[in-house]
């Protein structure tokens, strides 16, 4: 909504400056977008007119005007302009002006011929073409023969004023009016409101008999008032009156048109002007459109009709889709000689479901979504007669059409003072709390020591409870002005659950192992399932799938996080960032057969590629399956997961089969671990390996975080012992481990195992694994027997089971 | 006799003087002070001497030693000082040389702002709450005063999964369910951070964002406390000197609502590019919970009152960081998230 500070002024006496009208209304709930102080830059441009045209001896597109501005002696000015003549009225910028946008005219010379200034068209003074009316939009804007000269133009041109842009809350649609603006300031400042008049001459004659109104869905249609004009004269509308649309962004068309926008603009009532004679029957029906049915709408369109649409019909068919637009056939023109002039109220979530559909969005349209004032409907009509008339376009029938079937009361509500400030925390008192509403044009009545009760005019549909009054008071008597305090209650303490508490500590433990969190995004296109190679059959593909998706990238919600970060290395490889270690928490997401709502499950995802990093003196290492196996053991040792292993995982198709492994907690699947498959590297475009590991979340939590207890320090000193045996290659080394923890029993305190090694050194098809042992307990020193009592255990039994021979 | 004493005490100081190392040092020890050595050769011949000589000789002989020693073990000294100061000198290396690596590894930009914002909120006593990002159209909407044909459901766009569900376009139905099942308990303090969803893609919005939430219901909460709290909040987050400006808004689901600007973090409100001028920023949403809703969450309106609020985390730490493009959150670019 444009408000021009000059037009507003009709309405309400303004104290202050634009600048500081825009701060009082922005700190009263208006909130200003912007203040454009037209005219600001412009400096020493007058009206002038063209005495004299003369050809340009050295260029055909060239003309020299001999110019008034003032005084008796006239100015040389070259203009390339065509569209001037004569004894045109038109805007000079002498020798030393500015222009819009910091031009500065200087004295030159055009093709050898001396210009002395230049004549303006309506874009260099700063104007908004487009609200201009056709015949000054282009070339140099021509003022009205009447305009004298010699005088700062910018007063001709409407340039003397500033506009405040206001960017409304979408309850406040009663703001979408001059008046309802100036309502707002009349209760800022505490000065009185001026309604501007609505009471046409009326001729002898009546309108009755000569139009009906037929309402066949009160319910979408309120009220429908008709007003009548006869001797209808079209013409452009009078200087001021343009003017004052162009400040509210309206182009000026003829004053038929421009007194339905002007009044709509002033009352915030649409109002739609009708060719009466190309009415069928001087009839409007107010009714649902049939499925299928046309109307060429005023912009030349053919809108095709649904039948929960509201149209205006006459005895034929549509003549105007109610609220939205009118149609083509009935408009106004220079031959219409009688007009039906129609101010309803039509139902706001009819209008935006049909503006909506139609994808026509209309000044009219914006007004009835918010709710305009049923009973101000005729008060419009009338305005509009009385303004038509007075500028002599037409006469105005007695009486009208008022098709108003169930009249519409004003709300009373009871207000207390005390809840005010109960609310508020600030006592404001009665008196106050009456004058703010009353300067809002609430009416009070029946006040007791309790409170009093409030009459919301129908223009203000928002207020219905006492709480909305509340708010009417707080905001005139100024949120600033409300202290600031803390809950006085009973204290809280306040914190985070264990769950978030865990979560926590798992990034963070990510984080100190080198990796960086990403955040990507929950939704992504089904064709990555097929990227990762997800059996058909996978629960993985029973998604949750957005029905209106901006692209195809974004169509499912995730079932699991894999995507998100191979997508991260793909980007940044792409961008020449070849080595990544990261990891992305977040939901994923399985529909549920008995609800409505998905389950949602916690879940991580961690990435690494390339190697770590090198400097001068030391080399930098693969970031491959074990140095990504080092960091998920480390991440959950310190987060206190036990009885963890891993088994591995020959069957998944994303990840490489001979290596990758499941991550078991407690013997639960928890998660995965593994080198990306290469058919699924070429899918994401990668020539480089990748690992990953994927984990849920709700199996972590429920082992995470449990303390251990403390266990006293040894004592007694320990006894290492090397072992070095051979074994098939086929052998893991997680079952050589669980051997030698078997047969060391107690004593045996702990087990590294400190080198791999196949190769010519030992046979074919042989692997020697190198463990470092370490003997303690807790109440003696061990002697050297017992150490190889246990020694001999774990070499038989590794030797019966696995066929393991030791290694000199 | 003497003399010789003299002379052996005279050629081994020469010889001290003269050694440049502590082996050469212990050469000159085993020769003058060791048991074969020069002295007590000399000691040895004390036999030959007369009973009234052989005191003076002796201890003549002796403070020979003290003297030999005493001057053995300052050269040693001496020396030791010397070799140190070379291995020292020899050791030296270019402390300006990169250190090396660790691999770092850093908590998201966003990640980082949402805790700091907890830890600010859960110091003031609420607690930390979260709730589906999928979400039945009753709490994203009904139930937070929005109904169907609502004008506010215009201004957020809604990407649905099914005829009555959606993707939550805020973190407002966590007020609601938090309600629900705490009422008529009170005091009821809580924040609740989370991802949300709006179907709109440009340089300043993302489809995906992630919001704050705040709400605190009690007897007697005032539209005075979410001035104070939210004021606490603003200084914390953005430093002591940081004003806050409340102007009168619009949600469904409170009123009175306010918008909360703070002074421009920038320019401090002298003006700038970020504040547009205006030496205001925008940060949050808020207001007084609408009785309506106290009322469908099962808490009686005239006994209970409350306050609501709600930012954008990436709005947050964008000020907190200076970053221009809302893209870089999303993106995951390396470069981005190892720099900041
Ligand atoms: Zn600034």
């Amino acid at each position: 909504m444009k408000v021009s500070y000059k037009w507003l002024q009709e309405y309400v006496d303004i104290p202050v400056s634009p600048l500081e009208l825009a701060d009082s209304i922005t700190s009263a709930g208006l909130e200003v977008d912007s203040v454009a102080e037209l005219g600001k830059e412009i400096e020493k441009v007058y009206t002038g007119k063209i005495v004299e045209i003369s050809s340009h001896p050295n260029a055909d597109k060239l003309i020299i005007c001999s110019v008034n501005v003032g005084g008796e002696n006239n100015r040389q000015i070259v203009t390339g302009a065509d569209n001037v003549k004569e004894n045109n009225i038109i805007p000079v910028a002498v020798e030393g002006a500015r222009l819009a946008g910091g031009l500065k005219i200087k004295k030159t010379k055009l093709r050898g011929i001396e210009s002395r200034g230049m004549l303006c068209s309506g874009g260099e003074l700063g104007l908004d073409t487009e609200s201009l009316p056709e015949n000054q939009a282009h070339g140099i804007m021509i003022l009205p023969s009447d305009t004298p000269v010699g005088e700062d133009a910018r007063k001709y041109t409407g340039l003397d004023d500033a506009v405040i842009e206001l960017e409304l809350t979408p309850n406040r649609g009663d703001c979408l009016s001059m008046i309802g603006v100036a309502r707002e300031v009349a209760a800022i400042y505490n000065t009185s409101l001026k309604l501007p008049g609505a009471d046409p001459k009326s001729l002898d004659e009546y309108i009755d008999g000569k139009a009906e109104v037929i309402i066949e869905n009160n319910e979408l249609c309120r009220r429908y008032v008709a007003k009548l004009l006869t001797g209808v004269k079209v013409f452009s509308s009078p200087v001021w009156m343009q003017e004052r649309l162009r400040s509210a962004g309206i182009r000026p068309i003829n004053n038929v048109v421009d007194v339905t926008n002007y009044v709509l603009m002033e009352l915030g009532q649409p109002l739609h002007a009708f060719d009466y004679d190309k009415l069928k029957d001087g009839k409007i029906i107010v009714r649902r459109a049939k499925e299928g049915e046309i109307l060429q709408t005023l912009d030349g369109t053919e809108r095709k009709m649904k039948k929960d649409m509201l149209v205006i019909a006459d005895s034929s068919g549509p003549v105007a889709i109610a609220g939205v637009m009118g149609g083509a056939d009935s408009e106004v023109t220079g031959d219409t000689s009688m007009v039906l002039l129609e101010s309803a109220y039509f139902d706001p979530s009819s209008v935006r479901r049909t503006s909506n559909y139609l994808g026509l969005r209309s000044e009219s349209s914006l007004r009835f979504e918010k709710g305009i004032d049923v009973n101000g409907c005729l008060r419009a009509a009338q305005r509009a007669a009385k303004l038509l008339q007075e500028m002599g376009a037409c006469s105005v029938l007695a009486g009208q059409i008022d098709n108003y079937p169930e009249y519409i009361e004003e709300k009373t509500i009871p207000i207390r003072p005390s809840r005010v400030g109960y609310l508020l925390g600030k006592e404001i008192s009665q008196d106050e709390c009456k004058n703010i509403l009353s300067s809002l044009q609430f009416k009070v009545q029946q006040e007791d020591e309790e409170g009093f009760l409030v009459t919301v005019p129908t223009f203000r549909p928002d207020i219905s409870r006492e709480v909305d009054l509340i708010e009417e008071v707080a905001r005139i008597h100024g949120y600033d002005r409300i202290p600031q305090t803390l809950p006085s209650g009973e204290s809280t303490e306040g914190g985070r659950t264990e769950r978030q508490r865990i979560m926590r500590q798992l990034r963070r433990e990510l984080v100190a192992c080198g990796v960086y969190e990403a955040i990507t995004y929950s939704f992504h296109s089904r064709k990555e399932f097929d990227r990762l190679r997800i059996p058909e059959d996978s629960y993985l593909r029973n998604t949750i799938k957005i029905q209106n998706p901006l692209t195809e990238e974004q169509e499912i919600m995730r079932t699991l996080m894999l995507p998100g970060v191979l997508d991260i290395v793909r980007h940044n490889y792409s961008r020449r960032n070849y080595n990544a270690a990261v990891f992305d928490t977040g939901k994923v997401f399985h529909p549920r057969d008995n609800s409505d709502l998905p389950e949602e499950r916690e879940k991580l995802a961690a990435v690494f590629t390339g190697k770590t990093e090198n400097a001068w003196n030391t080399a930098s290492g693969n970031m491959d399956f074990y140095y990504v196996k080092g960091i998920l053991e480390a991440v959950l040792n310190r987060m206190g997961v036990k009885g963890c292993s891993l088994e591995p995982a020959f069957d998944n198709m994303t990840y490489h089969p001979g290596r990758s492994a499941y991550i078991q907690v407690h013997g639960e699947k928890a998660g995965i671990i593994g080198e990306i498959h290469p058919l699924v590297l070429e899918n994401y475009e990668l020539d480089q390996k990748v690992t990953a590991f994927e984990f849920d979340m709700e199996v972590l939590l429920q082992y995470a975080g449990k303390k251990d207890r403390y266990i006293p320090l040894p004592k007694y000193p320990g006894t290492n012992r090397d072992l070095a045996v051979v074994v098939a290659e086929d052998i893991l080394a997680r079952d050589v481990f669980r051997l030698i923890r078997k047969a060391g029993g107690e004593l045996l305190r702990d087990v590294k195992l400190f080198d791999v090694y196949k190769g010519n050194q030992v046979s074919e098809g042989c692997q020697s694994m190198a463990f470092s042992l370490k003997f303690q307990a807790a109440d003696r020193t061990l002697t050297d027997e017992e150490v190889n009592e246990r020694i001999s255990s774990i070499t038989s039994i590794l030797q019966k089971e696995f066929d393991a021979r030791l290694r000199s | 006799m003497e003399d010789k004493l003299k002379a052996i005490a005279r050629e081994a100081k020469i010889c001290l003087d003269e050694a440049s190392d502590l082996k050469k040092l212990n050469e000159i020890r085993v020769k003058y002070l060791g048991k074969k050595g020069e002295l007590t050769k000399v000691l040895r011949g004390m036999g030959s001497l007369s009973a009234e000589e052989r005191p003076r000789i002796g201890q003549l002989a002796n403070s020979v030693r003290e003297e030999l020693e005493e001057y053995l073990e300052r050269r040693t000294d001496e020396l030791k000082n010397k070799e140190l100061e070379e291995r020292l000198s020899r050791e030296k290396i270019d402390v300006t040389l990169p250190g090396k690596p660790c691999m770092l590894g850093k908590m998201h930009p966003l990640t980082r702002i949402q805790g700091e914002i907890e830890d600010i909120f859960t110091g003031l006593g609420f607690n930390v709450v979260e709730g589906p990002e999928i979400e039945t159209d009753y709490y994203n909407f009904e139930a937070l005063n929005i109904p169907k044909d609502h004008p506010a459901r215009d201004m957020q766009d809604t990407f649905f999964t099914g005829s009555e569900v959606l993707l939550r376009t805020h973190t407002s139905p966590i007020q609601v369910r938090t309600m629900e099942a705490a009422a008529p308990r009170v005091p009821l303090k809580i924040i609740a951070p989370g991802r949300v969803y709006r179907k709109d893609d440009d340089a300043t919005h993302s489809p995906m964002f992630h919001q704050i939430e705040g709400l605190a219901v009690d007897y007697r909460i005032t539209f005075a406390d979410l001035k104070g709290v939210l004021k606490v909040f603003a200084e914390s987050m953005f430093g002591s000197e940081t004003r806050t400006r409340f102007r009168p808004s619009y949600f469904p689901f409170t009123e009175p609502s306010a918008e909360v600007d703070i002074s421009c973090v920038m320019c401090g409100g002298k003006g700038c590019r970020v504040c547009s001028g205006t030496g205001w920023l925008e940060v949050l949403g808020c207001g007084s919970v609408h009785p309506r809703v106290l009322e469908i969450s099962g808490y009686d309106s005239e006994q209970y009152t409350g306050f609501a609020f709600g930012m954008g985390l990436e709005r947050i730490t964008m000020l907190k960081y200076g970053i221009d493009d809302l893209r870089l959150l999303f993106e995951n670019d390396l470069r981005f998230l190892e720099q900041i």
